[in-house]
């Protein structure tokens, strides 16, 4: 992995791990990003990790770009040799797969789509090799993901599938992009899964909604009064299918502040992960469920 | 006091210089396009230059005072009328209690940013008052204005009528217009022949052009230096692995149509970038029409730092001008 740095005009510096997108990618990003913030380089007022890259901003009125640069430089050979070991919390997050409101939008932007004769999910099984949706639903579900990225708007995580390379599921986006996707859409674009944190444009291929919020700027969701933002990069997220009750009752007990997401705090190794990924994953979620 | 808003123009909100701090989680700094005018307009009026004003694009609103306020109208030239006497731009004048507040038809520029003493009174959200509508945050309910809003506003200090910006010292596009582009980012992805294309060519805006960015036709498309696509970039030449947008950057999806960030930008996504416009331009592009002709300008970091030394001596004079 080559490290490549590059100004975007006079007050930010953007650093790319990786052109490409792996877990090692991921976690070198953010350990130096995290570098970053810790060596509290002063005129940096902002660092949005990514997904195998991040930026700085600046303020080139305290500190020239080429400071920063050589600050950022010199950290890097610190990040390399950091232990890739990262204290998170796991989140199990209800998800209604084939439900009413993502089919209907589907169904309205079905000339923007790559195959207008089926839905998203039967066009996404089909490209990835299952047999049926169910199957399809059962791979999404099964393995848990790594939010890579919180960002592009209010709190919408960009999710890697934590399974091996061969096994991700990978879709491409719409022809061109709808104008409209229901609040709490699952979706899915490239390798990446995420979860439009509020209604408004995508490319994404639609897979289901969960009744979770995730961004709430009146801060009244029992769990997002502290903050309005649910996802930070890092976090493990892994899907729960459940039906159209389940979602009806969710809903309610988010309107009458009861619902409460399980999280747990989680010890992630990579090294460990990728000596035994489904071993890890299986740990993973026996922690969630208290095993 | 309130201002009781009884049409809201095209797009009218709430914004001040912005919510840094944020962007990591995907919420844009946002506040005035042009910070240039929102700053004068609120010094105008003896406000903080940090305060909350209207920003109005294309069609003013119209305003019914509840109290006495002083007024200021920067940025586009979009004549003010005070029951239908108008108003010089750039300079501070009177309302009074009962008063209307009108817009003529915008002649040049795209924005025009309202001081009133005092302030617009909206509660503060992550530390800025500015609208960022896409989120429903800060600003009036986190939308643009609607006809029948109640606007609350802070009470003023004492300040005169008849404060004026000096002609010279109000900023103002040229045509074509010119911004200063300083390549980076994904620039190596095009051939050198499209990137001298890029530098060569008249584009003009487009019609999409909003807070979030401002995309530009008429020039060459851009071609590609071949590569086999890295894994999660997706497979057009243009994508990349999802990556952080700096404000200002240039994206090409295609690499047909160049779309400039603005304050409501995007934190990120997967489209590559030939570079950013440098911060000393960025208050121009909000004052830009669809169809105006622009060049981008190359430039290198040492004269995007000297830009913006400029800019800062420019604010120094004006804030002497009007002290």
């Amino acid at each position: 992995m080559t490290t490549r740095y590059s100004f975007g005009g006079d007050e930010h510096l953007f650093v790319e791990c990786s052109e490409e997108m792996s877990l090692e990618a991921f976690f070198k990003s953010l350990s130096m990003a995290r570098g970053v913030r810790d060596s509290g380089i002063r005129g940096v007022t902002e660092i949005c990790p990514a997904n195998a890259s991040f930026q700085i901003k600046f303020d080139p009125d305290i500190i020239h770009p080429d400071d920063v640069l050589k600050e950022v430089k010199a950290i890097e050979g610190a990040a390399a040799k950091a232990e890739p070991v990262l204290k998170t919390r796991i989140v199990e997050i209800p998800v209604f797969y084939n439900d009413p409101w993502t089919h209907e939008t589907l169904m309205r932007f079905r000339e923007r789509h790559q195959d207008p004769t089926g839905t998203d999910l039967d066009y996404a099984a089909r490209i990835n090799g299952y047999g049926s949706v169910d199957d399809f639903v059962g791979a999404h579900s099964g393995s848990p993901w790594f939010v890579s990225m919180v960002g592009f708007v209010a709190g919408l995580p960009f999710m890697y599938q934590m399974v091996e390379r061969q096994r991700q599921i990978q879709v491409p986006k719409y022809l061109r992009p709808r104008t409209d996707t229901p609040r709490l859409t699952v979706g899915h674009g490239g390798c990446f899964g995420c979860i439009y944190s509020v209604r408004g444009a995508g490319g994404y291929q639609m897979f289901g909604i969960t009744p979770m919020p995730i961004f709430d700027p009146t801060q009244t969701t029992s769990y997002l009064r502290d903050f309005m933002v649910f996802f930070r990069p890092g976090d493990i997220v892994k899907f729960k299918p459940i039906d159209r009750d389940a979602y009806d009752q969710a809903v309610e007990d988010v309107d009458k502040g009861r619902f409460a997401p399980p999280i747990r705090e989680v010890t992630f190794d990579l090294r460990d992960y990728q000596k035994d990924i489904d071993g890890t994953n299986a740990k993973l979620e026996g922690l969630l469920h208290g095993h | 006091m309130v201002i009781k808003v009884l049409h809201h123009g095209l797009a009218t909100t709430v914004q001040d210089l912005g919510r840094p701090g944020y962007f990591h989680l995907g919420i844009p700094v946002g506040g005035a396009m042009d910070r240039y005018a929102m700053r004068a307009a609120n010094l105008l009026v003896g406000n903080d230059e940090g305060a909350a004003g209207l920003e109005a694009v294309f069609i003013g609103p119209k305003l019914e005072f509840t109290e006495d306020a002083l007024v200021a109208v920067t940025g586009a030239d979009m004549p003010a009328k005070v029951d239908g006497v108008a108003q010089p731009g750039w300079t501070a004048f009177k309302v009074k209690a009962g008063q209307t507040l009108t817009f003529d038809f915008l002649k040049s520029g795209a924005r025009i940013c309202i001081a009133i003493s005092g302030g617009i009174d909206v509660p503060e959200a992550l530390g800025s008052r500015s609208t960022y509508p896409i989120g429903a945050l800060g600003g009036f309910k986190g939308r643009p204005l609607a006809a029948g809003d109640e606007l609350p506003v802070g009470t003023g200090r004492l300040a005169s009528e008849g404060k004026s910006v000096p002609e010279a010292m109000q900023r103002k596009p040229g045509m074509p217009a010119e911004l200063r582009v300083l390549p980076g980012l994904y620039w190596h992805r095009v051939t050198e022949q499209s990137q001298e294309n890029f530098f060569a060519d008249e584009w003009k805006v487009a019609n999409e052009a909003d807070r979030m960015g401002y995309r530009f036709k008429g020039g060459r498309k851009l071609d590609f230096v071949e590569r086999e696509q890295p894994f999660g970039a997706g497979s057009d030449p243009s994508n990349i692995v999802d990556s952080c947008y700096p404000y200002g950057s240039i994206q090409v999806p295609g690499g047909t149509e160049p779309i400039i960030l603005h304050r409501d930008a995007v934190s990120g996504g997967g489209y590559f970038m030939v570079g950013t416009v440098i911060s000393a331009d960025m208050d121009l592009i909000g004052q830009l029409q669809p169809h105006t002709p622009t060049r981008f300008v190359k430039v290198t970091m040492e004269e995007a730092l000297a830009a913006r030394g400029e800019r800062r001596t420019a604010l120094a004079r004006l804030r002497e001008a009007l002290a």
